[in-house]
C-alpha cells in the first residue's frame, strides 16, 4: 500500500495550487463581499484546460481522471470555496452524468462544449418540497408528440443562472413514485426557462445561486438523459461522485484555514510572544492538521475508488461527512486562534468559516450521509 | 520550423539563502524551477508554434532531477525533451556549458534557438550568447518581443532607455527577457501527456560530440572567489537649505567631513 501521489498528479497539484494562488486567491474576498460570479475566473479555467479534467480526449476533455479533478478542488477551495464549487457542480454534476448516462450523439452535443469549458453546466433536482426527500419531485414532464412539456421549479441550483446546460429531473409518471421521475438535458434559453430569485447566502457568496422556473417548457424527447423512469437512479448516481467533489471542497477550506491560522500564530505576538508559543495554540493545531490529513485519506480514497471502476458510495458518504465537518470544526478554531481580528473581514478565516457551513449541508446533508453510511453497514 | 529552447532547473531564489560561513547557496529544501527567462523564452516558441506551426524542443544539461522540468516544459507545449546528464558535465562554469549544449544541439536540426537571459542562481547572461559563437550562428539578446517572417527574425532589443529592432536571417539565436511574455500554465492534460506518452531523452558524455578536457570543473576555466548577500544601502538623508549659499555650504561640509576636499 502506496499513499504517495503519482508524478503526474503531484504536478497537477503544483498547477492547480500556482492558478489559484495567482488567480483566485486576489478576487476570493471581493467576490464574496459583492456576491460576485468570477467569470473571469472561469474563463481562465477554460485556458488552462480546468473545465473538462477527468472527460476522455475524444470529447474534448483532458483525458486525466477524477484523483486529478479532486486536487484541483481542493487547491482552489484552499484559497476560495467559491470557485471550487463552481468547478465541482460542472464536473460532477452536469459532466459526470453526462458520461455516464449520456448516449453517442448527447455527448458529442452537450458533453463536448461542457468539456472544453465553452459553457458552463449545472444540476437541478432540489425542490422546495423536495430536499432531503428528493422522491418528492412535483416538476412534472408530460409527453407530447417528440417533446417533453416540463412544468414546475428548482431551487438552491449552483452555477444557476450562469451555467448554459442543465440536468433537470422531473416526474413522467407521478404513480410510479421514484420509479416515475427521469432526467433531461436543457438548455438555457430554451422557451419556458426563466429565473427566479437569486439567493443571499451566508457563504459561498460568489457562486450563483438561483431558482430555476419552467413553464410549459418543450424539451425535445432526444434530450431525456438515461431512460425513462430512470432518473432517480441518474441523480443517486451523480450525487455519489459528486460527494467526493463536495469532500475536496470542504478539504481544501480547512486545509486553506490551517494554512492561514499557522502563518497568523507565528506573527501574533501576546504576553511578548508569539501565541504560537503556547501549549494550547499548538495542541489546537495539532488536532487541526490531524482532521486534514484524515480527511485528506477519506477523500482520496473514494477518488481512488472512482478511478478503480470500483463501488464507492459509502466511501465517498464517508468522505464527504468527515470532510464537511472537519471543514466547519478547522475554521471555527482557525477563527478563534485568530481571536477578534478572525471575527473581521480583515482576515481570510472569517470568510472560510462561512463557506464551510454549506458542506455540511449541500449535496446531502450530514444526516444523509450517515444514512448512506448506515444503510451500507446494517 | 524547428525551434530548440534551452531552459535550466535553478532553486526559487525567493526561498534561497546564503550560507553565512561558505558563502554558497542552501538549496536544501529550496523548490527547484524552470528558470524565469527560459520559461518566457519557451512560451515565445510556443506562441510561435501556435501561430505558425513548429516543432519545439527542449533542452538542457543539468542533473537528473531536471527531468520534471523537462516534463513542465512538456505539459505547457513542447514536443521533445532531451536531458544532458552525466557526473563528468559537474561543476561546469559557463564556458563549459555552453560547450556542452552546443554539441549537443549539433545533433538536432533548427531554425531559432531561444534561451533565456539569464540565470536567477548565475545571473551571468554569459550561456546563450556563448552558445550562438560555438555554433558559428548569429545572437540577439534581450529580446522584449519576437516575431517570425519569411525566413528571419524580427526583435526588439531592450536597453535602459531604448530599445534596437533588429532582424536577423535564421537560423539565430535569441535571448529572451521574462518581460517578453505572461507564460501560460500547464494542462492537467498536458502533464498527463508528458508523463505517460512523452519521453525525455537522455544524453550522456558518450552521446554527444565534445572535447572531455573542457567539460566538467576540468573544463571551466572560471573561479569563484567569493559570493556574499548584497549589502543594503542605508537611506539617503533630506535636506532643504533656505538659500543657494547654504545649500553649497552643506555640501562642502560632508565632502570635508569625508576627507574628499
Amino acid at each position: 500500500m502506496d499513499f504517495t501521489l503519482s508524478k503526474e498528479h503531484e504536478m497537477a497539484r503544483l498547477l492547480f495550487r500556482e492558478f489559484a494562488i495567482n488567480e483566485v486567491k486576489p478576487l476570493a474576498a471581493e467576490i464574496d463581499e459583492n456576491e460576485r460570479f468570477p467569470v473571469e475566473t472561469v474563463e481562465k479555467m477554460r485556458q488552462t484546460g480546468m473545465m473538462g479534467i477527468p472527460v476522455p480526449r475524444e470529447f474534448g476533455g483532458q483525458g486525466c481522471d477524477t484523483m486529478t479533478y479532486i486536487l484541483a478542488v481542493e487547491e482552489l477551495s484552499r484559497v476560495c470555496g467559491t470557485t471550487g464549487v463552481i468547478l465541482s457542480a460542472h464536473t460532477s454534476l452536469a459532466i459526470d452524468p453526462l458520461m455516464q448516462y449520456g448516449t453517442p450523439e448527447q455527448k458529442e452535443k452537450f458533453l463536448r462544449p461542457l468539456a472544453t469549458g465553452e459553457k458552463l453546466g449545472a444540476f437541478g433536482l432540489t425542490e422546495p418540497n423536495a430536499g432531503t426527500d428528493a422522491a418528492g419531485q412535483q416538476t412534472r414532464a408530460e409527453l407530447d408528440g417528440d417533446t417533453y412539456i416540463l412544468n414546475g421549479s428548482k431551487i438552491f441550483i449552483t452555477n444557476g443562472k450562469e451555467a448554459d446546460i442543465y440536468i433537470i429531473f422531473a416526474m413522467t409518471d407521478k404513480s410510479k413514485g421514484t420509479r416515475g421521475i427521469s432526467a433531461f438535458i436543457v438548455e438555457k434559453g430554451t422557451p419556458g426557462f426563466t429565473f427566479g430569485t437569486k439567493e443571499k447566502k451566508m457563504g459561498i457568496r460568489g457562486s450563483s445561486t438561483y431558482e430555476l422556473i419552467f413553464t410549459d417548457c418543450r424539451i425535445p424527447a432526444a434530450n431525456m438523459l438515461g431512460r425513462e423512469g430512470r432518473g432517480f437512479g441518474v441523480a443517486m448516481g451523480t450525487l455519489d461522485g459528486g460527494r467526493i467533489g463536495i469532500g475536496a471542497q470542504a478539504l481544501g477550506l480547512a486545509a486553506g484555514a490551517l494554512d492561514t491560522t499557522i502563518a497568523y500564530v507565528k506573527e501574533r505576538k501576546q504576553f511578548g510572544r508569539p501565541i504560537a508559543k503556547f501549549q494550547n495554540t499548538q495542541f489546537q493545531l495539532a488536532d487541526m492538521a490531524t482532521r486534514v490529513e484524515a480527511a485528506r485519506l477519506l477523500v482520496y480514497k473514494a477518488a481512488h475508488l472512482k478511478d478503480a471502476g470500483k463501488k464507492y458510495s459509502m466511501e465517498a458518504a464517508m468522505a464527504k461527512l468527515f470532510a464537511s465537518e472537519t471543514a466547519m470544526e478547522v475554521t471555527t478554531k482557525a477563527v478563534q486562534l485568530h481571536g477578534g481580528y478572525g471575527y473581521t473581514r480583515e482576515y481570510d478565516v472569517e470568510r472560510m468559516m462561512r463557506d464551510a457551513k454549506i458542506t455540511e449541508i449541500y449535496e446531502g446533508t450530514s444526516e444523509v450521509q450517515r444514512m448512506v453510511i448506515s444503510a451500507n453497514i446494517l | 520550423m524547428k525551434i530548440i529552447v534551452c531552459i535550466k532547473q535553478v532553486p526559487d531564489t525567493h526561498e534561497v539563502k546564503l550560507d553565512p560561513v561558505t558563502g554558497t547557496l542552501i538549496r536544501e529544501g529550496v523548490p527547484s524551477i524552470m528558470n524565469p527567462d527560459d520559461k518566457a523564452g519557451l512560451e515565445a516558441a510556443l506562441r510561435i508554434k501556435d501561430s505558425l506551426g513548429a516543432e519545439v524542443t527542449v533542452i538542457t544539461m543539468g542533473p537528473l532531477q531536471a527531468d520534471v522540468m523537462l516534463r513542465e516544459a512538456m505539459a505547457m507545449g513542447a514536443d521533445r525533451a532531451i536531458l544532458i546528464s552525466d557526473r563528468a558535465f559537474g561543476g561546469a562554469d559557463t564556458w563549459a556549458t555552453s560547450l556542452t549544449l552546443a554539441s549537443g544541439i549539433r545533433r538536432l536540426s533548427y531554425d531559432l534557438i531561444i534561451t533565456g537571459r539569464q540565470a536567477i542562481d548565475g545571473d551571468t547572461a554569459q550561456v546563450g550568447p556563448q552558445i550562438a559563437e560555438h555554433l558559428g550562428i548569429p545572437n540577439v539578446s534581450y529580446a522584449e518581443s519576437l516575431q517570425v517572417e519569411d525566413g528571419h527574425v524580427i526583435v526588439k532589443r531592450q536597453y535602459e532607455d531604448r530599445y534596437q529592432l533588429v532582424k536577423a536571417k535564421m537560423p539565430c539565436l535569441i535571448t529572451a527577457l521574462s518581460e517578453l511574455n505572461k507564460p501560460r500554465y500547464m494542462t492537467p492534460g498536458g502533464i498527463f501527456a508528458a508523463y505517460r506518452e512523452k519521453e525525455v531523452q537522455l544524453w550522456t558524455v558518450d552521446d554527444v560530440e565534445v572535447d572531455r578536457e573542457q567539460i566538467g570543473l576540468k573544463g571551466s576555466p572560471t573561479r569563484v572567489l567569493e559570493s556574499f548577500p548584497k549589502s543594503i544601502k542605508p537611506e539617503g538623508t533630506k535636506i532643504i537649505p533656505d538659500t543657494e549659499e547654504e545649500a553649497a555650504q552643506y555640501i562642502l561640509d560632508r565632502l570635508k567631513e569625508k576627507f574628499v576636499f
